[in-house]
C-alpha cells in the first residue's frame, strides 16, 4: 500500500520531470526536483530499502547460518554508527583499502560463508530483481547520518589509494577524450540539465559525496556510490570496470578525503 | 646581462609552477595506472578496451590537469592540427537540418553490460550537453560557451566556415586540453556529418542564426 502511494507519487514527479524541459526553462525542473522533495520529505522511497537492509544485517544467513552483527566495519565488530563516513580504510586482517561495499561482501563471505560471486551476482537491483548489497549498505550508511566524513587518508596504504584516485579523476581516454575532471572539475556547471559539482574542492565533493547511497528518481532505485562511479565510466564510453574493482575504491577514497569533514545526510534523493 | 636575468627569472618560476602543480597520482601515478588498467574484465572485447588507450594529448593533458604550460600547449595544438581531414569534394557546409539532429543526439557508443546502446545506435554530436545552440532547446549544458547566434555574430567569411569546421573536427587543434572532444580524430562523426553541423553553426536559415 505504501509502496504503490510511493510508486504514484515517483511516477507523477518523474513525469513532470521529464516534461519539464521541453516546456519550461530550467529553473522550473530544479522546482520539480525541490517539488519531489517535499513531497517525499518524511518518506524517501530508500527508508523502505534501510528497513529491510537492517532485516537482512541481523538475520541468520549462509551456509554457516550467522547474521552481519560481527562484521567489523573498521570501528569494531558489529559498530556501525559513523562506520560508513570513515570509508574507504585501510584494514589490517585483509591487508586492503577498502569501501563500505567491498567490506560488506567481505563479510558475507567469512562471516556467513558464502561465494563472493553469489553475494555479488546482484550488486544492483534490475526490474523485478532485488539487490541485498543495496539494501545492506542504505542501512549502513543511514547508520552515518549527521557524522562528519572522516577520510583523513594518514595511513600510508590510504593515503596512496588517494593519490592513486586523483590520478584516475584526470585520466583522459576514449572517443570523446573524457576523464571525470571533464565533467566534474569546474564550480556551477550543467551537462544538459544536469547539475555537476567541482569535486576537487570540499565543498564539491562534500555536497555530492554526504547524500550517497541515494534513491535516484530516474532510475526508480537506491544507487550506491559503486553503482554512481561505475555509471560515469559508461557515460565516459569507457568499459565498465568490475564490481568492487580498486580503481573504484581509489576514486572514493580521493572523494571521501576532499569531502572530509561534511555532515552526512543519507539517504539521499537525486535526479 | 639584464636578458640572462630575466630569463633565470622564468626559469624559477616555471620551476616553482611545475614544482606547486605535481602531476596527479604524484609518485603513484605509474602504479596507478596499471591498477587502473587491471580493473577491467580480461574478456572484454578489444575494440572495448582499446578506448583506454592515451594518445600524447591525453596523456600530457592529464599530468597538467587540464592546464599544459603554453609551450606544451602550442605543441599539442600543432600536433593534433596536423590530424585535420576535410571531405573528398572539399565542400565545409552540408545540410544544416541534418547537422541540428546530430547536434542533439546524445546517445550512442555506450559499451558494457550494465546498459550498452543497441547495436547501430546513432552516436550524435551531443553538442547541447555543453553548448546552448538553437534558443528553442532550453535544455542544453554550460560546459563550454553559447553558440547561439554563431554566424550573426562571427560572420559567414571562408575564414569561419574552417573554423568551426577544424574545432569540430579537433578542438585541440586551437586550445589544447580543452573539455570539448574531438569528434573527427576519433571518427566519432565523418567529415560529412561535421559538414551538416558546420551549415547548423553558419546557416542564416538556422534556427541557431534566424531565432
Ligand atoms: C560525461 C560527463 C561525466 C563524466 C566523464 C563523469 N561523470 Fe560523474 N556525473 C555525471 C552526471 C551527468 C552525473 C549526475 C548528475 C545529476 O544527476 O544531477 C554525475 C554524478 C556523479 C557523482 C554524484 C554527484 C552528486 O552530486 O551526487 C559523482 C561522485 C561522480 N559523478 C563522480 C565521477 C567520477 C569519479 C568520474 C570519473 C570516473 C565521473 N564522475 C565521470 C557526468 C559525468
Ligand atoms: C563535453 C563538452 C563539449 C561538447 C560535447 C562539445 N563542446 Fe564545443 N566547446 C566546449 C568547450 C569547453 C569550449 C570552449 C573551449 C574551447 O574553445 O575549446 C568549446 C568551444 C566550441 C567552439 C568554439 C567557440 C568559439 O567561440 O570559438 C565551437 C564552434 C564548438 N565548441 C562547437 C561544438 C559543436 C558543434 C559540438 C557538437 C558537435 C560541440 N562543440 C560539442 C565543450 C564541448
Amino acid at each position: 500500500m505504501i509502496q504503490g502511494l510511493i510508486k504514484t507519487l515517483a511516477g507523477a514527479a518523474v513525469a513532470g520531470l521529464f516534461a519539464g524541459p521541453l516546456l519550461a526553462q530550467d529553473s522550473k525542473v530544479s522546482d520539480e526536483i525541490a517539488k519531489y522533495r517535499e513531497a517525499l520529505a518524511d518518506g524517501n522511497p530508500a527508508d523502505l530499502l534501510e528497513v529491510k537492509g537492517e532485516g537482512l544485517w541481523s538475520e541468520k544467513r549462509g551456509p554457516k547460518n550467522t547474521s552481519l552483527e560481527q562484521c567489523d566495519m573498521g570501528l569494531g565488530p558489529g559498530k556501525l554508527e559513523g562506520a560508513y563516513a570513515q570509508l574507504p580504510k585501510y584494514f589490517k586482517d585483509t591487508n586492503k583499502v577498502m569501501d563500505v561495499e567491498s567490506r560488506l561482501v567481505h563479510c558475507m563471505v567469512t562471516l556467513q560463508g558464502f561465494k563472493p560471486e553469489e553475494v555479488t551476482r546482484n550488486w544492483y537491483s534490475k526490474p523485478g530483481t532485488e539487490s541485498d548489497i543495496e539494501a545492506l549498505v542504505t542501512f549502513i550508511g543511514a547508520k552515518s547520518n549527521g557524522v562528519k566524513i572522516n577520510v583523513p587518508a594518514t595511513h600510508p596504504a590510504e593515503a596512496k589509494m588517494a593519490k592513486m584516485g586523483e590520478y584516475i579523476f584526470y585520466r583522459r581516454s576514449g572517443p570523446q577524450d573524457f576523464s571525470c575532471s571533464i565533467c566534474h572539475g569546474q564550480e556551477g556547471k550543467r551537462i544538459r540539465l544536469q547539475e555537476l559539482g567541482n569535486l576537487t574542492t570540499k565543498d564539491g565533493a562534500g555536497f555530492a559525496m554526504k547524500t550517497w547511497p541515494s534513491y535516484r528518481v530516474s532510475q526508480g532505485a537506491v544507487w550506491t556510490m559503486q553503482r554512481r562511479l561505475i555509471d560515469c565510466m559508461r557515460q565516459a564510453r569507457w568499459p565498465e570496470p568490475n564490481y568492487l574493482a580498486d580503481s573504484i575504491i581509489a576514486l572514493e577514497t580521493y572523494l571521501q578525503k576532499t569531502a572530509t569533514g561534511t555532515v552526512m545526510e543519507t539517504p539521499g534523493i537525486k535526479r | 646581462m639584464k636578458l640572462k636575468i630575466a630569463l633565470f627569472g622564468l626559469c624559477t618560476a616555471a620551476l616553482a609552477g611545475s614544482a606547486l602543480a605535481e602531476a596527479p597520482g604524484g609518485k603513484y601515478a605509474r602504479e596507478a595506472e596499471q591498477m587502473f588498467r587491471a580493473s577491467f574484465r580480461a574478456d572484454n572485447p578489444k575494440y572495448w578496451m582499446s578506448r583506454l588507450e592515451q594518445d600524447e594529448t591525453m596523456k600530457t593533458c592529464g599530468e597538467y590537469r587540464d592546464n599544459p604550460p603554453r609551450k606544451i600547449g602550442e605543441k599539442l595544438e600543432k600536433l593534433n592540427k596536423a590530424s585535420i581531414r576535410y571531405p573528398v569534394d572539399g565542400k565545409l557546409i552540408g545540410d544544416w537540418k541534418e547537422g541540428e539532429k546530430l547536434a542533439a543526439v546524445g546517445t550512442g557508443g555506450h559499451i558494457g553490460f550494465i546498459q550498452p546502446d543497441p547495436a547501430g545506435r546513432v552516436r550524435g554530436g551531443n553538442c547541447y550537453a555543453c553548448h546552448e545552440l538553437a534558443k528553442k532547446e532550453v535544455a542544453y549544458g554550460t560546459i563550454g560557451p553559447s553558440l547561439n547566434h554563431f554566424a550573426k555574430i562571427r560572420g559567414n567569411s571562408d575564414e569561419i566556415i574552417k573554423y568551426a569546421y577544424d574545432k569540430i573536427y579537433n578542438s585541440n587543434a586551437f586550445t589544447a586540453c580543452t573539455n570539448m572532444p574531438r569528434f573527427g580524430l576519433h571518427s566519432w562523426l565523418t567529415p560529412e556529418q561535421i559538414t551538416h553541423i558546420v551549415a547548423f553553426l553558419m546557416d542564416p536559415e538556422s534556427p541557431v542564426n534566424k531565432d
